[in-house]
């Protein structure tokens, strides 16, 4: 892959990496198309709401601390605003910073689509400024301005010879990719563009690594453990300041607890500015997180401090996550999530002895920034395991056909408004939300816990389920889950 | 033109989506990019029959802004009637197919010709805030599905605030209802549990529309009138505490002929209660130490004014400066403003139609407020409050404080949970 850091666009996955959002099969099939070069998504005639990859980009970008986002459109597009704002005061006071961080709206109007507003919105960026004095200033464009060629760009280079901070144009047309998590990669565009410096040559050497992660939940016992190996995590992008991620070209090693999420961050810095990437499974269950600490450690030349912690945790945790793995086994699993975690929690279900009878992924990326298939889908394979795979962009009625036929045990999920779906089908659900819920041994445990506790108890679903009408016609569970699939023209 | 919109207060038109959801069994298709219902939801009381992450939509792609969606359209309709087990599809548009030019309305009238329970409504996001687009969708409602029929004696639609927008809707609309059901009038609503087709097939039998808010509805009143000759009343204050409760009462009484004793008899079963909790609890109001007179409301045209009402003319507080922050039309808001220079012992509020957040953070961080402030606001004013030491309660949009099922704020009820709500605030605090 050849980054260019000179355009303020970024491919979207679909032609970069070959992501699709319609699939079904197994997941052998799925990755032996993928590699032959066979695989072609479907699209559908019919579909459900999904996610804005715009909501994916300035979320992120929102979450750096004391920073601007100047979102040009429609007041619907930057509704965002207000989670953001909530978003970052209440982890900012988590961590027991402070972040003046704002997220602005220009409320586009009908004249505006006719006439253009570019005149408006550079007024509105240097009144922002005038207002906050953020440290780095994102602007970015929205359906309505992409359509009628508002030029964003242009005031953004014309904005940035009058200010001393650094103004980023962010192009966040919400139909330009069905892949939502092609926010993610806008987003590090963004940063990598507008923020990332070269590294010095005489920067200090230090020890940081950069940790790419949503909301930092478990930044305190990473930085012990990193202590250990005498190595200092640098959270991204939840509460970051602008001055730590210019340097994050300086550092030792990128790594994230998604793929999805850190893929090409950690590919670009480690293809422009050396920063080796370290590509394994993610933290998830016990392999997971034993795979990616020996793979860190290699990157940083850590072998021995980082063999002596895996052995010492072992003996603390692996006797209480056998015990409940004993009392788990034979229990099965519907689980929908991006593809990132799809087929890691996948890989601990089945370290707990819980059969996955169908994964859901919301779209899939046939191919990493490096070329090579997902880690976390080659090592299930590899390891002899198999099962009904979709990808589904987070269709419910897709979700809901399958657990109509299939009734498992539970059903687990990481995106905001799908759990409730399930248990109005009477099937417990498992909301994985926090990136950390099944992070190293500690996590795993709890987890599996978790997930105990939910199977035992299933008064809640149940009782509701008995009470609901569900919004589904009969016909459409008599159908196929493909019914709607096209081939994509 | 393009303004900023810093603290933002509203969504788009299409947000009006959450208003479809309102009505039981009722679906929103949009016709959109894909993401527009996650961000447009809110995430509170949504996970009903539908919610938003479900909502059948044309997730408009690259290729449908270049060649167009229609065909898209076409099938995700079609594919919804048979999908979705629902009473009344609403079909709205976004940004995107209003500006490429598709014919969204043709579409949809071949299916209304089939006879299918589907209604259009053009939303786009840049042709107004979501209080447009609630308006919008009870118009095309009315002009593309409700049919004439016989005036019923005594049955009265009521029309007040916005669903998901105004967390205590729900709530809200059924305290009106039994109001006016204790005065002998047979109260008619769309949205809410049990609220669905057969109410909104009703509304054209009503005797007349009842509009309790500022501005909100007035077109759909207009709109109703001209459509089916129904005569409407426009109250234009959501009647929170006895005081504007009993004359809301006595102004629907006059209106619809009935008995001023019946109403007179009503209200002073209400007003008695009322009186007793407000004087088991009024050493609280007089004998502590952080509340003081004066109030700021930072809400919509709805909860700005009837607040200002209330805590004047109800708990003689004295108001600061008040902020409509809906982006009321233009020619409404002098009838707005004059309500709120309509107040007990000729007391004036100024009023300021804002819908710059930071305008308004530096005006109530400049008043000088003779102690603690006391704001009703949004979550935007939490930081804010704290840091003038004052007290501070999330009653307007966002909504990030605060988990309500059905609770309200109106009518006699509603004054005292209001009451409650701010003396909580009050009593965790010393000093």
């Amino acid at each position: 892959m050849a980054t260019d850091l000179t355009n303020s666009n970024v491919a979207v996955r679909e032609t970069r990496i070959g992501s699709i959002t319609g699939y079904i099969g197994t997941l052998s099939d799925l990755a032996s198309q993928s590699q032959c070069g066979t695989l072609k998504g479907c699209s559908r005639c019919f579909s459900q709401s999904s996610t804005c990859l715009s909501l994916c980009a300035l979320s992120q970008l929102a979450s750096i601390r004391d920073v601007a986002i100047i979102h040009h459109g429609p007041s619907g597009c930057s509704v965002t605003g207000s989670n953001s704002y909530y978003m970052s005061k209440v982890m900012a006071r988590k961590r027991g910073v402070t972040s003046d961080t704002v997220y602005v709206g220009t409320d586009m109007n009908e004249h505006d689509t006719i006439f253009g507003s570019t005149d408006s919105l550079r007024n509105i960026i240097l009144e922002t400024i005038r207002r906050y004095r953020p440290k780095a200033i994102f602007v970015s464009s929205s359906c309505a301005t992409g359509i009628i060629g508002e030029d964003i760009d242009s005031v953004v280079e014309d904005v940035r010879s009058e200010v001393d901070v650094p103004v980023v144009a962010v192009h966040c047309e919400g139909f330009k990719s069905k892949i939502w998590a092609t926010g993610f990669d806008i987003s590090d565009h963004a940063v990598l563009q507008g923020i990332v410096r070269e590294a010095r040559k005489d920067a200090p050497k230090n020890n940081k690594v950069n940790f790419k992660n949503f909301f930092e939940s478990a930044r305190p016992e990473i930085i012990e453990m990193f202590k250990e190996f005498d190595l200092e995590p640098v959270f991204l992008y939840c509460n970051s300041t602008v001055e730590e991620l210019s340097t994050m070209s300086e550092n030792l090693a990128t790594t994230c607890i998604c793929g999805t999420l850190g893929n090409y961050l950690g590919n670009v810095l480690e293809e422009k500015y050396g920063v080796p990437y370290v590509r394994s499974i993610n933290q998830c269950g016990i392999t997971g997180f034993e795979t990616w600490l020996r793979a860190l450690a290699k990157a940083t030349h850590r072998e021995s401090q980082i063999e002596s912690y895996i052995a010492r945790q072992r003996e603390i945790y692996m006797p209480k996550i056998e015990a409940v793995a004993k009392e788990l086994r034979g229990l099965t699993a519907v689980i929908g999530m991006g593809p990132g975690y799809t087929f890691e929690v996948s890989r601990v279900l089945d370290e707990l002895g819980i059969k996955v009878v169908w994964a859901l992924a919301w779209h899939y990326d046939k191919k990493y920034e490096n070329g090579d298939v997902p880690p976390s889908m080659k090592y299930l394979l590899d390891n002899g395991v198999d099962f009904e795979t979709s990808v589904a962009d987070q269709q419910n009625y897709e979700v809901m056909n399958i657990l109509h036929e299939y009734q498992p045990d539970m059903y687990l999920s990481r995106h905001p408004g799908s759990t409730v779906w399930a248990i109005k089908n009477g099937t417990p659900a498992i909301y994985v939300a926090d990136e950390y819920m099944i992070f190293g041994y500690k996590h795993t445990l709890e987890f599996a816990n978790s997930i105990l506790d939910t199977v035992r108890n299933r008064s809640f679903e149940t009782n509701l389920a008995k009470r609901t009408r569900l919004p589904y016609t009969q016909w459409w569970y008599q159908q196929n889950v493909d019914k709607f699939f096209e081939e994509t023209k | 033109m393009a303004k900023i919109l810093d603290k933002q207060r509203y969504k788009c038109a299409l947000a009006a989506m959450q208003s479809v959801q309102a009505i039981e069994r009722a679906c929103p298709i949009l016709h959109s990019g894909p993401g527009c219902a996650q961000k447009l939801s809110d995430s509170t009381g949504s996970s009903g029959y539908l919610s938003p992450q479900i909502f059948p939509c044309t997730s408009i792609n690259e290729k449908d802004v270049v060649f167009g969606g229609v065909k898209k359209l076409e099938t995700t309709i079609a594919n919804a009637l048979k999908v979705i087990d629902a009473d009344l599809f609403v079909v709205m548009t976004g940004c995107i197919p209003e500006i490429t030019g598709d014919d969204a309305m043709e579409v949809v009238s071949r299916f209304q010709d089939d006879g299918a329970p589907v209604v259009f409504s053009s939303m786009a996001g840049f042709k107004g805030n979501n209080y447009r687009g609630h308006e919008q969708l009870i118009d095309s409602i009315a002009n593309q599905f409700m049919q004439s029929g016989n005036v019923e004696k005594g049955l009265v639609n009521i029309w007040a605030d916005m669903p998901y927008q105004d967390l205590f809707w729900l709530g809200n609309i059924r305290e009106l209802e039994r109001l006016l059901r204790e005065i002998g009038l047979r109260p008619n609503t769309i949205f809410g549990y049990q609220r669905g087709v057969e109410n909104i097939k009703m509304v054209s039998r009503a005797e007349f529309n009842l509009l309790v808010s500022p501005w909100l509805g007035l077109q759909n009143m207009k709109t109703l009138e001209k459509r089916f000759g129904t005569p409407f009343l426009h109250y234009p204050i959501l009647p929170v505490g006895a005081t504007e409760t009993s004359k809301f009462l006595r102004t629907v009484g006059e209106f619809a002929k009935i008995s001023s004793e019946k109403v007179e008899a009503v209200i002073k079963e209400h007003e008695d209660y009322f009186y007793y909790l407000i004087s088991r609890y009024a050493d609280l109001f007089l004998e502590n130490r952080v509340i003081n007179k004066q109030f700021s409301v930072v809400a919509d045209a709805h909860y700005a004014l009837s607040f200002t009402k209330f805590l004047v003319n109800d708990l003689g507080l004295i108001p600061a400066k008040q902020f409509v922050t809906d982006d009321t039309p233009k020619h409404l808001q002098e009838a707005i403003r004059a309500e709120f220079q309509n107040l007990n012992y000729g007391i004036k509020a100024d009023v300021d139609f804002q819908t710059d957040g930071f305008k308004i953070h530096e005006d109530i961080r400049q008043h000088d407020y003779h102690g603690y402030p006391l704001v009703l606001g949004g979550y935007y004013e939490k930081e804010l409050t704290e840091s003038l030491h004052g007290n501070y309660l999330n009653v307007s949009w966002p909504f990030l404080d605060k988990v309500v099922f059905d609770n309200f704020y109106v009518g006699y009820t509603g004054g005292i949970r209001l009451i409650e709500d701010i003396y909580t605030v009050a009593v965790r605090r010393f000093n």
